[in-house]
């Protein structure tokens, strides 16, 4: 009752925009698409929730074919779009009321299954949508997916543009959601939120690079990860660029994230050569990798 | 047939929160009628004229009192040459000089024929001829009074009546035609627009993974403004008999369901419309240049087909306003019933049906 993919392309006009995926998404599994914009993660949520029809490859959700059997795929997912796409106009209350009324529900009916999300707005019920906070029309949204009992839900990266809190707030809901017996497929470009789910799919430029836990994936990677400060940003990039032994070299927060090409590296030896470059206030120090390292590492190939 | 009544409910929302659709869908229609009616009118009232008599006998005197007497001339001003016929014409305040020859009376007695010439600014060509057939009117009549009684060998005097619409009337004739453009107007362009807005706004992509059909969504776009279309069409009909007097001659229900009819035809072309494009601007574009000018032009609204060359005669066949505005003053001005008007009914049923099939095929269930 999960989702099954298997080899799914899909070309606009002479742009490939999902190359060969396959990946499979076990019932009631957190499941996350983790890529930057373009990567080809709305794409592949709108051939799942058959809006699009894919070049080549076969896909099931929830044990329908995406392709032959819409139909029944249409009764049975919530798809929350990337964009806020409710009506406006209407308040939370009637948007609510009319996608229970088109799913054959009604709000009373479900209303234990979204009262989670539910409550946060229910005091603002009378007020247009359009006139809500980012974070109040995600769990408008949300409420919306939810209110037919979906067997799977899709949520194309439904925290972007909501405040850390509620993002936070959010990925709670969803480890509720969870227990309830839904099968959640989400995307999302920030990485702090892949180690969320149970397991997550890497995604760039249309191909899947890695699929496992974020705890595994963050295992694989072969490298040692060091967070370098310096006071000016700027130079301290450019010179670790030129280091001749430098692996990778990326900007992370504050610091500068970077590996190195041989086993034994000695730090004090970057000290020096950075100090030589006029930078001062260098440090060095072993951190633990996360996800966007690994992302980082992966993309570099 | 929950989730239907559902989504008309929506629809309806839509309807009464946007103040705009709402101006557009009644404050347009009373806007027309009144400006059709009242400031658009090719009526001669009142119009004034200048006179020019050389002759100064009792025939001229007589004829230009009779005409300054009749409800449709004023004399606003006496010439005194014809030099200042042109210099009046220029000052643009008259629309007719009459022009009496010298010595009239002498030569109307003595030869039996006088000249009057009577000129008209045909900057405005259908006002100035109904200026000068009014004037040879005014004078016939003169004419045959002087006559009366005196033998004549032969004389023809044509008696013309204008039938269905005595008084020429043009309100009579905008009437059925702004009612016409309305319908369309409303019909397809609301629809093709609450359609596209849906596209536009990313509420089609949900609507589409949703158990609702696409004919479910498609009817259910177009039920309100079948409402909404009929209020408007009882506001036209409603203001026609009640401000400008406007007889309705046949039967109301009649014309009623023929109402319905081209509100169904229009509201199709709308989603057709909708099928075809993506943006509300563009499908405004389209329903107000493609809808509304062929509409205007080629409808008979205006401009009688009769009288176009022979290929916008044709094109004109599958403009569907000119089929209901033919049934409309069929209706409204003469009186007849379905059978004289089956002919147009079938051929705007056969478009209706068309429109619906073609748009029901052209209906993407998908996004592309």
């Amino acid at each position: 009752m999960g989702i099954l993919v298997e080899n799914i392309s899909k070309s606009y006009k002479n742009v490939a925009a999902v190359k060969d995926i396959s990946f499979e998404v076990k019932p009631g599994e957190l499941y996350g698409l983790i890529g930057p914009d373009g990567a080809g993660k709305t794409t592949l949520f709108r051939i799942l929730t058959t809006l699009l029809v894919a070049d080549k490859g076969q896909a099931k959700v929830a044990g329908y074919d995406v392709v032959q059997d819409y139909k029944n795929i249409r009764h049975s997912v919530g798809y929350m779009p990337g964009r806020f796409s409710l009506y406006q106009d209407l308040t939370i209350e009637e948007n609510l009321n009319f996608f229970a009324t088109i799913f054959g529900t009604s709000i009373e009916e479900n209303y234990d299954l979204i009262k989670d999300v539910y409550e946060q707005i229910e005091p603002f019920k009378n007020r247009r949508a359009g006139k809500l906070s980012g974070g109040m029309k995600q769990k408008l949204a949300l409420s919306c997916a939810l209110i037919h009992k979906p067997k799977v839900l899709f949520l194309d990266e439904p925290t972007t543009g909501v405040d850390p809190v509620s993002r936070k707030e959010f990925w709670e809901m969803l480890k509720r959601l969870q227990q309830k017996d839904i099968t959640i497929l989400v995307s999302t470009p920030y990485m702090d939120e892949a180690a969320l789910c149970d397991r997550i799919a890497l995604i760039q430029e249309g191909k899947i690079l890695e699929i496992d836990s974020p705890e595994a994936i963050v295992k694989k990677l072969p490298k040692k990860i060091y967070d370098i400060y310096a006071s000016n940003m700027y130079g301290l990039l450019t010179a670790l660029k030129d280091f001749e032994h430098a692996h990778s070299v990326f900007p992370f927060g504050e610091f500068v994230h970077y590996t190195d090409k041989r086993e034994g590296f000695d730090s004090n030896e970057l000290k020096i050569y950075l100090e030589n470059k006029n930078l001062q206030d260098v440090s060095i120090s072993l951190t633990e990798p996360d996800i966007e390292d690994v992302f980082m590492e992966l993309s570099r190939k | 047939m929950k989730r239907f009544l559902g989504f008309v409910r929506k629809e309806f929302y839509h309807i009464f929160r946007d103040k705009r659709s709402l101006f557009i869908l009644f404050g347009m229609p009373v806007a027309q009628i009144l400006l059709f009616g009242f400031a658009i009118t090719n009526e001669i009232n009142n119009v004034d004229i200048a006179v020019l008599n050389q002759s100064k006998d009792v025939n001229t005197q007589e004829i230009t009192q009779k005409i300054d007497a009749s409800k449709y001339f004023t004399i606003k001003r006496f010439l005194t040459s014809e030099k200042e016929i042109e210099e009046a014409f220029k000052k643009g305040d008259i629309k007719a000089v009459i022009n009496f020859e010298k010595d009239f009376s002498e030569h109307l007695i003595k030869e039996g024929q006088g000249s009057i010439q009577i000129l008209t600014d045909a900057t405005d060509p259908n006002t100035a001829s109904a200026i000068t057939n009014y004037i040879s009117s005014i004078i016939q009549s003169y004419q045959q009074q002087q006559n009366q009684g005196v033998q004549m060998d032969y004389q023809i005097h044509p008696e013309v009546r204008m039938v269905y619409n005595p008084e020429l009337k043009s309100v009579f004739m905008f009437v059925p035609g702004v009612m016409t453009i309305i319908l369309m107007l409303v019909s397809a362009m609301m629809t093709s627009i609450s359609i596209t807005r849906e596209k536009e706004l990313g509420t089609m992509e949900i609507l589409l993974v949703s158990p609702l059909s696409s004919f479910q969504v498609i009817v259910g776009k177009v039920v309100p403004y079948i409402f909404l279309s009929m209020i408007n069409a009882a506001i036209i009909i409603f203001l026609g008999i009640t401000v400008f007097k406007m007889p309705i001659a046949g039967n109301l229900i009649l014309l009623g369901l023929e109402s319905v009819l081209f509100i169904i035809t229009s509201l199709a072309l709308g989603i057709l419309i909708s099928t075809m494009v993506k943006t509300q601007q563009t499908a405004m574009m389209i329903s107000l240049m493609g809808l509304m000018l062929p509409v205007i032009l080629l409808s008979g609204f205006i401009f009688p087909i009769s009288s176009m060359p022979a290929p916008l005669q044709v094109i004109s066949n599958i403009v569907p306003a000119k089929w209901f505005i033919t049934i409309a003053k069929g209706i409204m001005l003469k009186g007849v019933g379905l059978g004289y008007l089956w002919k147009e009914t079938l051929i705007l049923i056969g478009m209706t049906v068309f429109f619906i099939a073609l748009s029901i095929k052209k209906y993407k269930i998908r996004l592309e």
